[in-house]
């Protein structure tokens, strides 16, 4: 097979054979497991437990909420302790909703059930993967159920299992094709099927020879047809365009996916776990971790979802002078906000730093426009001016300049002289665009919504002056006399109700006196005068309250 | 020199129907400048500009007849955008219209709600829910924080909460250009 | 919180402005080689001067001192003015040119990286403006001058305007040779009579000044493999001038000099790999710095045959740094995916 160049990219020191030369250490149960709803893009899962409840290993513990959404299972028996928000990994630092269970250590399986695959409809099959928790495991976490459609886009005639694994320190899919390519080739076998692909072709970067030679063999065992390609180790090969051109010389448009040039991709790992989860019936509850960086065992773990990271540097062997940990690579991750955050379905990496590892960033300077990073950027942006327009916050310009197609792979500020983190940038630029879209919208809703009130309210008066006049025919004489007797005792109910309330309240919100019963005998009469020129109210400047 | 004249007139004749042919063929229905200042408004629809919505204030500032700076919602912000439209100068926002707060909604205590309606009649955009003599409830994501069902409530149970950040609504902050800073 | 990347590439500003200067050392040799210690004096003045008045600057705007001193970016541009310069300028003659370099051109503009104008240019158009007899008194070659001033000599003459007794201004400067082939236009000569009328022309350029230009040369290539500077613009540069001024020769050989002529002028070499490659105030884009190359090259003949300047390499590249804006913006190539521009 011909392989063809990407644009850009750089080769950063690959530190990989730290973790890489030991195998993957099988899974332990901590005590304590952590799990956040969101895990994966898309719609949080939705928690199908009580706290209280005990549940086993691999039963689901929340449910996919919506088509872009998927399920969510217990890693291993135990009794679920706490709903609530706690510290997730995420950028942000914020805490999220999570399920803890405590284990009971019996670590006990519920009924695994696998599915005959073959025989099952694509649709149902879909719905299997997004209940059996899948979501894609090279780091986007997007929910494979919806990537296993082929409906709505044009037909998929490529599939690509990603192994470029082309993040420095990253080995997790490097041992896991070493040690485990049988199941991967299953799990591909079935996307295959789901896409109706009729290419399959397996990526990996060259700086991993076993793992080549493993997935050969397999292929040659299970009479898979897959073209195995060992690709040049240039960082950002692993990226989902970038592959798609190393592999098939397509160049994804820009703006779209790899699916408008028909190729999909797919991570090893979540071909795995895909694999795992329909022939064996086994939820996605542990995924594979590279635990390295500044610990005294760099090594591969088999890591239950929700263990809190702080003991996995425990079992690599924690060392002293520890500043803290990177999720993911040293490129594209991000500094976690504690210790004890738990394993997400995104954690292909727990990189421990020092200060000799990643010693602090060399002051910024200005950008002196010396063009380095335009060369090496996989996306052949002009990240000088991206950076001069987000910094400036002319979000339009940015989102010009093609904004939206940076992949945040973070090249450019790899090689920047002035060491601008410009993908800070960038990222700020994005989530600022996006909140103003979302302002919009909900500005727009709000407009349309008032419209419609003032439409409605048009309506009812008029109907209400229709049926007025009509009964005023009818019954000529009784009209004048109807207002009074209504308004008293509408006027009654009300301050019967408030009395129940207010007995109420002083019961359960016993801070609240403020307002004593007299001032509100007042307002109500008040409120009976407003109630009739409802829109008057909105006329009038309203007083902040004051509690 | 006539040559030159009629030269001159004829350029202007010719150009003079090109725009008002373009007048003609281009012409917009109803007046963009309230759309365009209303685009900018909030849609709150709290009426603290002392006109009864959003709608209504644009139109008046198209008119000419109001001030930029009377929106507390939009802020110092939606005063800059609006000057930039109206091509003049940006002016501190008018405080005795309200001062800009962050985004709240309104939430109903259920327990104590007697059901009375007030609110529902109250709110600009029908984001309460609820029936004659039954607990109302808010529909949060309609819900614009115009704090105008708060005060018809006579039993007090509405109150403004906050919007809080979370993962969802989480941003990336502007990186901090550290370039004065001494070190 | 600091995202990616988390690592970082070994270099830095202040490399890339390192490597600039070593780069211009072949040239700074080339040139005290074949016109003596001024150019020397001038180079380490320049230098002094470019920290004071960077430090005096910073201070001024409350910036710290220590990273911005460090980037070495104010060196650079004293360097390339002081060999801009006739190399036993009166030393004012640079304290004025720095001034307008660091102080106006670079730092009322906002300091590295805000310039829109080459801060050396700025400095030398305003000289060559203000003081355009001290900017023609270039010291004569060697070879051919009738007295070589020692160090001492050359310091005293810079700092004090005192030459040694019994040498005449005459020994030790002379005009350029395009100056003299602009003057010798300018008195109805031909470029023949011109030629024989002067010891100055050497095999292609001037006698000496050939040399440096060649250095130059070899540091520009030097610069280029280290990918400090893109090819497009000495290409796109050297091409610009040597297309004008080819066309011209063709046209009337008895008034427009050679195109080789032109290209040996140490300004060409000098502003086609050196000047005209700042980053910060040239094109950013491929196509961009070719149209920024042809159009200084261009422009930097036109100015000196028409012009009333004896050189145009500065107004040239003050003029497209100009066009910079308007250049990137039309020239953005297509990013990944995009369908290729008709
Ligand atoms: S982070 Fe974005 S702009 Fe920078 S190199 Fe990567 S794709 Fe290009
Ligand atoms: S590498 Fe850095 S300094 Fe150079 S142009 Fe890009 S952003 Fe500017
Ligand atoms: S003050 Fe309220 S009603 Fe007036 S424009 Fe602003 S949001 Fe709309």
């Amino acid at each position: 097979m011909e392989l063809q160049r990407f644009p850009g990219g750089v080769h950063p020191e690959e530190h990989k054979s730290q973790s890489a030369s030991r195998p993957i250490h099988a899974a332990f149960v901590p005590r304590k497991l952590v799990l956040p709803m969101r895990q994966h893009i898309g719609q949080p899962a939705k928690p199908v437990v009580k706290v209280g409840d005990h549940v086993l290993k691999g039963q689901t513990i929340a449910e996919a909420d919506g088509y872009v959404s998927v399920a969510l299972h217990a890693p291993s028996s135990g009794t679920v302790t706490e709903i609530g928000l706690a510290s997730v990994p995420h950028p942000s630092g914020l805490p999220d909703l999570c399920i803890t269970i405590e284990t009971d250590g019996r670590d006990e399986w519920a009924a695994r059930t696998p599915i005959d695959w073959r025989n099952t409809d694509p649709a149902a099959l879909r719905g299997h993967v997004r209940d059996l928790g899948i979501a894609g495991l090279g780091g986007a976490v997007f929910p494979s159920s919806i990537k296993l459609d082929p409906a709505g886009g044009p037909p998929i005639h490529t599939l690509i299992l990603n192994g470029g694994e082309c993040e420095p320190w990253i080995t997790c899919d490097d041992r896991l094709m070493r040690e485990r390519a049988e199941d991967i080739l299953e799990g591909a076998r079935i996307m295959q099927h789901l896409l109706g692909a009729e290419r399959l072709i397996a990526g990996i970067e060259d700086n991993k020879p076993e793992a080549i030679a493993a997935m050969q063999a397999a292929a040659q065992k299970l009479g898979l047809t897959i073209e195995i390609a060992a690709m040049p180790t240039i960082y950002p090969g692993g990226g989902g365009k970038q592959i798609t051109k190393t592999l098939t010389g397509l160049d994804t448009p820009s703006g779209g996916r790899t699916t408008d040039v028909g190729v999909q991709v797919f991570n090893v790992g979540t071909s795995y776990a895909l694999a795992r989860a329909i022939l064996h019936g086994e939820p996605l509850i542990s995924r594979i971790v590279t635990i390295t960086g500044h610990v005294l065992r760099p090594q591969n773990f088999e890591v239950l979802i929700g263990t809190p990271m702080s003991e996995l540097l425990l079992h690599a062997g924690e060392r002293d002078g520890t500043t803290g940990i990177i999720m993911g690579g040293p490129m594209m991750g991000f500094d976690v906000p504690d210790m004890d955050v738990p394993v997400v379905k995104a954690t292909n990496c727990v990189l421990a730093k020092s200060k000799e590892l990643f010693p602090p960033k060399p002051r910024e300077l200005p950008c002196i426009r010396c063009t380095q990073c335009v060369p090496v950027c996989p996306a052949k942006l002009q990240p000088q001016q991206l950076y001069w327009f987000a910094r400036a916050k002319d979000l339009g310009r940015a989102q010009e300049y093609h904004l939206f197609d940076c992949i945040e792979c973070g090249c450019c500020s790899y090689v920047c002289p002035s060491h601008i983190p410009l993908v800070d940038y960038y990222r700020y630029a994005k989530s600022e665009i996006w909140a103003r879209e979302k302002e919009k919208r909900l500005a727009d809703t709000a407009r349309d919504r008032h419209e419609f009130r003032l439409f409605r309210m048009e309506r009812e008066k008029k109907e209400k002056a229709e049926r007025l006049a009509a009964k005023a025919q009818s019954k000529k004489a009784e009209a004048p006399a109807l207002s009074t007797p209504e308004q008293d005792a509408k006027k009654k109910l009300i301050q019967e109700a408030l009395a129940r309330a207010q007995a109420k309240k002083a019961a359960v919100a016993p801070k609240n006196t403020d307002n004593l019963p007299p001032d509100k005998q007042a307002e109500i009469a008040e409120i009976e005068a407003r109630r009739a020129k409802i829109v008057e109210i909105a006329k009038q400047p309203v007083e902040p309250e004051q509690h | 020199m006539l040559t030159a004249i009629l030269v001159m007139a004829g350029i202007a004749i010719a150009l003079g129907a090109v725009l008002g042919f373009a007048a003609l063929r281009y012409k917009v229905e109803g007046d963009p400048m309230v759309e365009r200042i209303d685009a900018i408004l909030p849609q709150t629809q709290c009426g603290q500009c002392g006109y009864p919505g959003c709608r209504p204030y644009a139109t008046a500032i198209a008119k000419g007849e109001a001030d930029i700076n009377l929106c507390p919602p939009g802020g110092e912000d939606g005063v800059k955008k609006l000057a930039e439209l109206l091509g003049v100068e940006p002016k501190p926002l008018d405080e005795t219209h309200g001062v800009t707060k962050p985004k709240s909604v309104a939430y109903i205590q259920e327990d104590l709600c007697i059901g009375c309606t007030l609110c529902i009649q109250a709110c600009p955009v029908d984001a309460i829910l609820g029936a004659a003599k039954q607990m109302h409830t808010i529909i949060a994501s309609e819900c614009t924080g115009c704090e105008l069902c708060v005060a018809p409530c006579p039993v007090d149970c509405i109150s403004m909460v906050p919007l809080q950040e979370d993962l969802g609504s989480w941003k990336w902050k502007y990186p901090v250009f550290r370039l004065k800073q001494v070190g | 919180m600091t995202a990616s990347a988390h690592i970082l590439q070994k270099g830095s500003v202040t490399r890339v402005m390192l490597l600039v200067l070593a780069c211009l050392l072949p040239g700074v040799l080339a040139y005290a080689w074949q016109f003596g210690w001024g150019i020397v004096i001038n180079l380490v003045w320049a230098s002094l001067l470019a920290l004071a008045l960077e430090a005096l600057a910073l201070r001024l705007r409350g910036y710290p001192l220590k990273p911005f001193l460090s980037d070495g970016s104010a060196i650079v541009t004293a360097w390339l003015l002081a060999l801009s310069l006739p190399p036993l300028a009166p030393w004012w003659l640079l304290l004025v040119g720095m001034i307008f370099a660091i102080g106006v051109a670079k730092h009322l503009y906002g300091g590295l990286g805000q310039n829109i104008f080459n801060p050396a240019m700025v400095g030398f158009a305003v000289l060559i403006i203000s003081f355009p007899v001290q900017m023609t008194q270039w010291s004569a070659p060697l070879a051919l001058a009738a007295h070589s001033l020692s160090f001492g000599e050359s310091l005293s003459f810079v700092f004090g305007g005192t030459l040694p007794a019994g040498v005449a201004l005459d020994a030790v400067v002379s005009a350029t040779p395009l100056d003299t082939v602009r003057t010798g236009l300018l008195q109805q000569h031909t470029l023949d009579e011109i030629h024989s009328a002067s010891q100055i022309f050497g095999s292609i350029g001037g006698v000496g000044s050939e040399w440096v230009a060649a250095a130059y040369l070899l540091g520009g290539i030097a610069l280029w493999a280290l990918r400090i500077v893109p090819w497009q613009v000495p290409v796109a540069f050297l091409a610009g001038i040597w297309l004008t001024a080819g066309f011209l020769h063709w046209a009337d050989a008895g008034r427009y000099a050679a195109p080789w002529f032109q290209l040996a002028a140490p300004s060409a070499m000098l502003g086609a790999f050196f000047i005209a490659t700042d980053p910060v105030s040239g094109a950013t884009t491929p196509r961009g710095r070719i149209i920024f190359g042809l159009g200084a090259g261009f422009l930097t003949v036109i100015i000196r045959v028409f012009g009333g300047y004896p050189d145009g390499v500065a107004f040239a590249i003050l003029l497209m740094n100009l066009c910079v804006p308007l250049i990137d913006a039309y020239t953005q190539p297509p990013v990944f995916g995009e369908a290729k521009k008709k």
